[in-house]
């Protein structure tokens, strides 16, 4: 059952570091279960409503039925009845998107034209808050259904054809970013991580004390990485698609190879961190440090482009968003690989940086 | 006696018979303003197991790590099998050596098998994993992972780790601290294995009987430096004395006539007590008694025994090996 003499280092040197690995089921856990687990939650409350109309409350008055009725013809509208001491809560809360009464004239007015809303124009008050898109769409929304209801005719004949863009639902942003902050959180901590503890317990200095090549040591950390990799990204895609139904627009290769690309500059980011620390507690602070910001900066969970204008290029500039750029150009927008070439060389350029000095400062004991 | 012949069967041939497995010349290592090892000359020939004895911080650590091609020295020479570190071979000479650290905790989660197969990885020549699990008396914990082995059974498992190239020179730091008596006589039992095949061990330890079973020779060393440098035997022998009493009394003991007892060579202080270095402990103790009968105190403790490494080592430090 075993083999004769030796086989070659790296070979040995990789299969340890995928026993470690699968022998800790914490790091099974951050690494394979988690993402998913986030993938699930953050799809699940994210999710396209079928039913998303938008909620209108129609002022508890006379003839607020009947509005409530003509609101409620429009699919995009729902309307409910409700007491005016209710409505600035609701209206607050976001549970109403807009109120609709009447003006207070009219209410005046009210016993002397019973029954007549249809027929006679009524003066409406509409109450929102203007910087929710939702609310002024609703006010629109409104308006148009009570105009037409009230035979306003339309002077352009228009009609609607409904386009499905490939990937515009958030759980589609999202499925490419939790890829993106997942490689970089296995790749810094698989690598960081490992380094740390075998230098704490002075395995760096032990085998450095053999005839071992150190680049074999580190190369052995990088094929493993390449193996768990696949299982990683795979995971996510597959959970993605069956669960969610999210698709792969680009080629699988091109999204392996991004994979591989951000993989290899985060494990190299990993080797920098870890190339000096002599504690645990030091590398976990520095990794914290310096992915944290991604985690906010890089268009994850939201897009980076509600920053300012002028970080933008210092935001493309950072791995991640490099990573996640890349990601979505493949799986949602179904770009081939070139079209990312700025992002590929972000992600080289960082790789190759990281790798060079972790290789120059790096402590063996 | 001199056996050039390798374990390896190397490079032997083109060597001088007086060539030694291990030289070392005015070693010097500064860490800050303290010498960690302050002008240390040493040669070590092949098939012989050299012992460097000391208390913790004497510098035994920093002098092996040195020989071991870790750690730099500031000044000095360090030849190992003819070859000085930095000389652009390091990994060839590093096929050819072998080193146990102290302290070195192998991976956790890999069992003791997979360990030993890593290490063997990493040597062109050597013993097969199947021999060397035999040699430590691995065989029943060889599927065991790291973490769950009991102290003894580690340091069995970093000595086979060591082994596992078949090294002409090895060096141990501190094989057996902190192990129960069984687990270190298992590990001795392993050295002592090596020792068989003719292979050349530097060794620290800070016990007596470690030094003064598997040590041909042994080098006290305190502060950074050597203050004595023999075979076990000399070394017990030039304190002029074989035998040592250890008596407490009870308080308003006069020391004075101690020194007129017969055979005394030299009256310590230690512990409230005294310690005697006597030539004869027959001849001696009569007289001893007779003392304190004479003062009509109450013995309170009374000890003879050979002497020891240890009382060399105090005689020459005045201080204890151990801080236990």
């Amino acid at each position: 059952m075993t083999k004769p003499g030796s086989s070659h280092p790296l070979f040995q040197l990789t299969l340890s570091r995928l026993r470690e690995t699968i022998r800790e089921p914490e790091a099974i856990f951050w690494v394979f279960v988690f993402p998913v687990l986030l993938a699930l939650a953050l799809g699940i409350a994210f999710r396209e409503k079928p039913a998303s109309k938008l909620q209108i409350g129609v002022e508890d008055q006379k003839g607020a039925q009947e509005l409530a009725g003509l609101i409620s013809r429009s699919t995009e509208l729902h309307a409910v009845i409700i007491s005016p001491d209710q409505e600035a809560r609701d209206l607050r809360t976001g549970k109403l998107d807009l109120i609709v009464s009447r003006a207070s004239p009219a209410a005046k007015i009210k016993s002397a034209a019973p029954a007549q809303v249809a027929s006679k124009i009524p003066e409406l008050v509409y109450t929102y808050d203007p910087t929710r898109s939702d609310s002024r769409l609703a006010r629109l929304l409104v308006d148009d259904a009570l105009e037409r209801a009230m035979g306003r005719k339309d002077v352009i004949a228009a009609r609607d054809q409904k386009v499905t863009e490939p990937g515009t639902r958030y759980i589609d942003y999202l499925i490419p970013g939790l890829i993106g902050m997942n490689l970089m959180g296995s790749g810094m901590w698989g690598v960081g991580f490992a380094v740390v503890l075998a230098r704490t317990r002075k395995l760096l200095k032990r085998l450095a004390a053999t005839p071992m090549r150190r680049s074999h040591y580190l190369l052995g950390f990088m094929l493993s990485r390449l193996i768990f990799l696949v299982v990683e990204v795979g995971a996510l895609v597959l959970f993605a698609r069956i669960v969610f139904g999210v698709k792969v627009y680009g080629s699988l290769l091109d999204l392996a190879v991004v994979s591989l690309l951000g993989s290899m500059t985060f494990a190299g980011l990993g080797l920098l961190v870890a190339s000096r620390a002599t504690t645990i507690e030091t590398v976990s602070g520095w990794m914290n440090f310096i992915m944290l910001p991604m985690w906010l900066l890089s268009g994850t969970f939201f897009s980076y482009a509600r920053f300012p204008s002028f970080t933008i290029p210092f935001i493309r500039a950072l791995p991640l968003t490099a990573l996640n750029d890349a990601m979505r150009a493949i799986m949602n927008d179904g770009l081939p690989l070139f079209s990312s070439w700025l992002e590929m060389a972000v992600l080289i350029a960082w790789g190759i940086a990281s790798f060079a000095v972790a290789l120059r400062v790096f402590r063996w004991q | 006696m001199e056996d050039v012949q390798s374990p390896a069967g190397g490079a032997g041939k083109e060597r001088k018979l007086e060539t030694p497995t291990l030289r070392c010349q005015g070693v010097v290592k500064h860490y800050g303003e303290v010498p960690a090892v302050d002008r240390v000359d040493l040669e070590v020939r092949q098939g012989e197991c050299f012992g460097l004895l000391g208390p913790n911080g004497a510098g035994k650590t920093t002098l092996v790590e040195i020989l071991e091609g870790l750690t730099r020295p500031d000044h000095g020479l360090v030849e190992i099998l003819g070859y000085r570190w930095g000389g652009g071979d390091d990994r060839a000479f590093r096929e050819r050596i072998a080193v146990q650290l102290q302290e070195t905790q192998l991976a956790d989660k890999l069992t003791v098998e997979e360990t030993i197969r890593l290490f063997r990885s990493f040597f062109k020549k050597g013993r097969s994993v199947e021999e060397v699990i035999e040699t430590a008396e691995l065989n029943e914990k060889r599927r065991e992972r790291v973490h769950k082995l009991s102290g003894g059974t580690k340091q069995r498992l970093a000595l086979a780790c060591a082994l596992v190239s078949d090294p002409e020179l090895l060096f141990l730091d501190e094989p057996t601290t902190g192990l129960d008596p069984q687990a270190r006589y298992k590990v001795w039992e392993v050295i002592e294995d090596f020792k068989a095949r003719r292979g050349t061990i530097v060794l620290t330890t800070h016990y007596m009987e470690e030094a003064a079973r598997l040590c041909d020779r042994v080098a006290i060393m305190d502060h950074g430096r050597f203050l004595a440098l023999d075979t076990p035997a000399a070394l017990v022998e030039s304190l002029g004395a074989r035998e040592i009493i250890e008596f407490n009394v009870k308080d308003g003991f006069d020391s004075s006539g101690l020194e007129r007892i017969s055979g005394v060579k030299s009256v310590d202080k230690k512990e409230g007590g005294y310690v005697l270095k006597v030539s004869s402990i027959s001849a001696a103790l009569p007289e001893l008694m007779a003392e304190i009968e004479k003062q009509k105190l109450k013995l309170v403790r009374l000890v003879t025994r050979p002497a020891t490494l240890e009382d060399v080592f105090m005689r020459l430090t005045g201080g204890k090996l151990r801080d236990d």
